[in-house]
């Protein structure tokens, strides 16, 4: 009956309890997004490269490696020799080797040159393979296949000539040997949207005519004549491996490591990804620090909410006492009625932000490939649930022992 | 109610003093006093949510000064129905959770009503009220009809002392006639002792006692 009673008394201030709740939900729905997104970017950055084994490089940072083989951030210091290649390659351990050229770009995009065996081996958001959107993978020496933000930055088409640019942010460009758009990539929310990926031959192709960085004056061997040419490139920028057992990975990393003919490194992916997410993460801790706020800004509001409610209450209080009400019911009765709305605004909150995930994830995924899964709320969200509604208990402590003391004063008449 | 002596805290100017007051069981006394008089402050004294700071206080044979502020609370809820001048009700709440309320904090007269729903709709009938009032907000209700499911709440599970402080003072002549006829009724069905307070000296032809405020007790009014 007292429950009912508090239920009643509340729906009688209808209007500025259910603000009350709504300022919760809000916070609540606010602080749960955060947390969606920030459990969803971590996985889809964890994520970004799957189903590799080990990526293979020149000797120098394992993050820096990542950064440059998979990220396309910085550039490599050294190159992997076609020998060293070759001899990985050969290992009984290793079931497939993709090679990866980078150095030379188009407009703001990294060009990449890799083997057509990259289309399957490369996986991303936990074993999901790169699909055609428009095209087909890259057939011909003078094919390349374009990543869907590479596509919509610059409107190219299937069929559309592209130029590269030697080196990055450069203005010599390969302009003799001109590519055209063989397939467009969908959209992935990895490095390879904003990747022109070509052919480990093209690449050689188009730096024929070159030496030491620039092109040599008056030569330009036409493509035909290319085409005839040994095109087996001297060295390549990094490997990504597979290998036949998981159990082999370490031994495999290990006897790259110590590769006596040349410098060598070889990296996990998902341990240098967690290296790399562990400075970004720093971004994410401040988000989450303002979340919290929120919701404390939220419980401040509800505490305020309260205690404007006493003084129009105090009559409403003076009866429970007369009717025999010990001043600690007074005080659970608006502890009750605050844990009341918090849990409210709590399971409010959780309704929006499921509406809100329901409505906005094509989008999110869309936009800035984001993949945000819906699934139910984890332990740690469940336990900021509970946070909230203890939290809008413990805060109305407040006005309650106020009201405790306004009616130990007050008896039961009430004077107004 | 012997020797008491009430002293409003911090304020040293006024205090009130009752040397004798009895009321014997099953009567009605209507005690009258201008504003100001101490009469509400001897109400409080009665039902225990203040405490004397000298003499004895007896409800029903008990010191209530012997109480803990707990039991205190409990005793008040067992033993004295109360009704109050207007704002009777909690208005968001049905009329009958209204009269039930009591019985909520009160074990013994919740005892003595085996079938509370039934009993709150015969002290409605019994008090006037339409039957199909139960379910209504209290708050949507007249002043008068108010004041009546006060009294039914008072009377629920039949206390032995009702309290009433100007219940009648909202209400009209005729009303008011009406309601007191209703309500002793009902107390004299049950026995029940009834101590209205008021300034209106026209109602004293219902009660079988009458009492000035200036008769039992001193109000002390000293310069600061």
């Amino acid at each position: 009956m007292i429950l009912r009673l508090a239920f009643a008394s509340l729906l009688a201030r209808a209007l500025t309890v259910a603000m009350t709740i709504l300022a919760i939900a809000l916070s609540v729905t606010l602080f749960l997004g955060v947390e969606k997104v920030r459990t969803g970017a971590k996985a889809s950055f964890a994520d970004t490269i799957s189903g590799t084994d080990l990526i293979i490089g020149a000797r120098s940072g394992s993050v820096q490696l990542l950064l440059y083989s998979v990220f396309r951030i910085g550039n490599a210091t050294n190159n992997l020799t076609w020998e060293s290649y070759q001899d990985i390659v050969d290992r009984p351990e290793v079931e497939w080797v993709v090679p990866i050229s980078l150095g030379d770009s188009h407009r703001q995009f990294r060009v990449m040159g890799t083997t057509a065996e990259f289309f399957d081996r490369y996986k991303y958001r936990s074993g999901q393979s790169l699909s055609i959107q428009d095209g087909a993978v890259m057939d011909d020496l003078f094919d390349a296949t374009i990543g869907a933000d590479v596509a919509q930055t610059l409107g190219y088409a299937v069929g559309d000539p592209i130029v590269v640019a030697h080196g990055l942010a450069s203005f010599a460009e390969h302009k003799d040997q001109p590519f055209r758009v063989s397939g467009i990539l969908a959209k992935t929310g990895t490095p390879v949207d904003r990747t022109v990926i070509v052919s480990l031959e093209a690449i050689e192709a188009i730096h024929v005519d070159w030496q030491s960085g620039a092109q040599i004056p008056g030569q330009s061997t036409p493509a035909d004549e290319i085409r005839q040419m040994d095109l087996q490139p001297q060295a390549v920028t990094a490997a990504l491996v597979g290998v036949k057992s998981r159990l082999q990975i370490f031994g495999l990393q290990r006897a790259i490591n110590e590769y006596p003919q040349e410098p060598l490194l070889a990296i996990l992916p998902g341990v240098a990804l967690q290296e790399l997410w562990q400075i970004v993460g720093i971004a994410e801790t401040a988000l989450v620090a303002v979340s919290a706020m929120v919701i404390v800004t939220a419980m401040i509001g509800m505490m305020a909410t309260i205690f404007s409610s006493l003084n129009e209450r105090r009559r409403e209080m003076a009866i429970f006492r007369a009717m025999g009400a010990r001043p600690r019911i007074i005080l659970s009765l608006l502890v009750l009625e605050a844990a009341l709305m918090a849990a409210l605004g709590a399971l409010l909150g959780l309704v929006l932000l499921y509406l809100g995930l329901w409505v906005a994830q094509p989008m999110i995924d869309n936009a800035f490939g984001l993949w945000i899964p819906i699934e139910a709320p984890s332990m740690r969200e469940v336990w900021v649930l509970i946070t909230v509604i203890f939290a809008g208990a413990i805060v109305s402590m407040v006005p309650a022992i106020r009201a405790y003391r306004l009616s130990l004063a007050d008896g039961m008449i009430v004077k107004i | 109610m012997n020797d008491v002596c009430y002293r409003w805290p911090g304020r040293a100017s006024f205090a009130l003093k009752i040397p004798e007051f009895r009321l014997a069981p099953a009567e009605t006394v209507l005690l009258l006093g201008e504003s100001g008089s101490g009469k509400s402050t001897l109400l409080s004294l009665i039902c225990g949510t203040i405490l004397a700071q000298s003499g004895t206080v007896c409800v029903a044979d008990t010191d209530i000064a012997l109480l803990s502020a707990g039991k205190r609370d409990r005793f008040r809820a067992e033993q004295v129905g109360l009704i109050f001048q207007q704002f009777n009700l909690l208005p968001f709440a049905s009329v009958r959770d209204n009269i039930l309320l009591p019985l909520r904090f009160a074990s013994g007269r919740a005892e003595r009503v085996p079938m509370p729903k039934a009993e709150a709709s015969r002290l409605c009938r019994d008090l006037g009220l339409p039957d199909d009032i139960m379910h209504t907000k209290a708050g949507a209700l007249s002043v008068g009809q108010q004041q009546r499911i006060a009294a039914a709440r008072a009377l629920i599970g039949t206390p032995p002392l009702i309290v009433a402080d100007e219940p009648t003072s909202s209400l009209d002549a005729a009303t008011q006639a009406t309601f007191l006829d209703l309500l002793f009724a009902q107390s004299e069905a049950h026995g029940t002792t009834v101590l209205m307070v008021s300034h209106d000296a026209r109602l004293a032809d219902h009660f079988d006692r009458v009492i000035h405020m200036t008769d039992i007790a001193q109000t002390t009014r000293e310069a600061a």
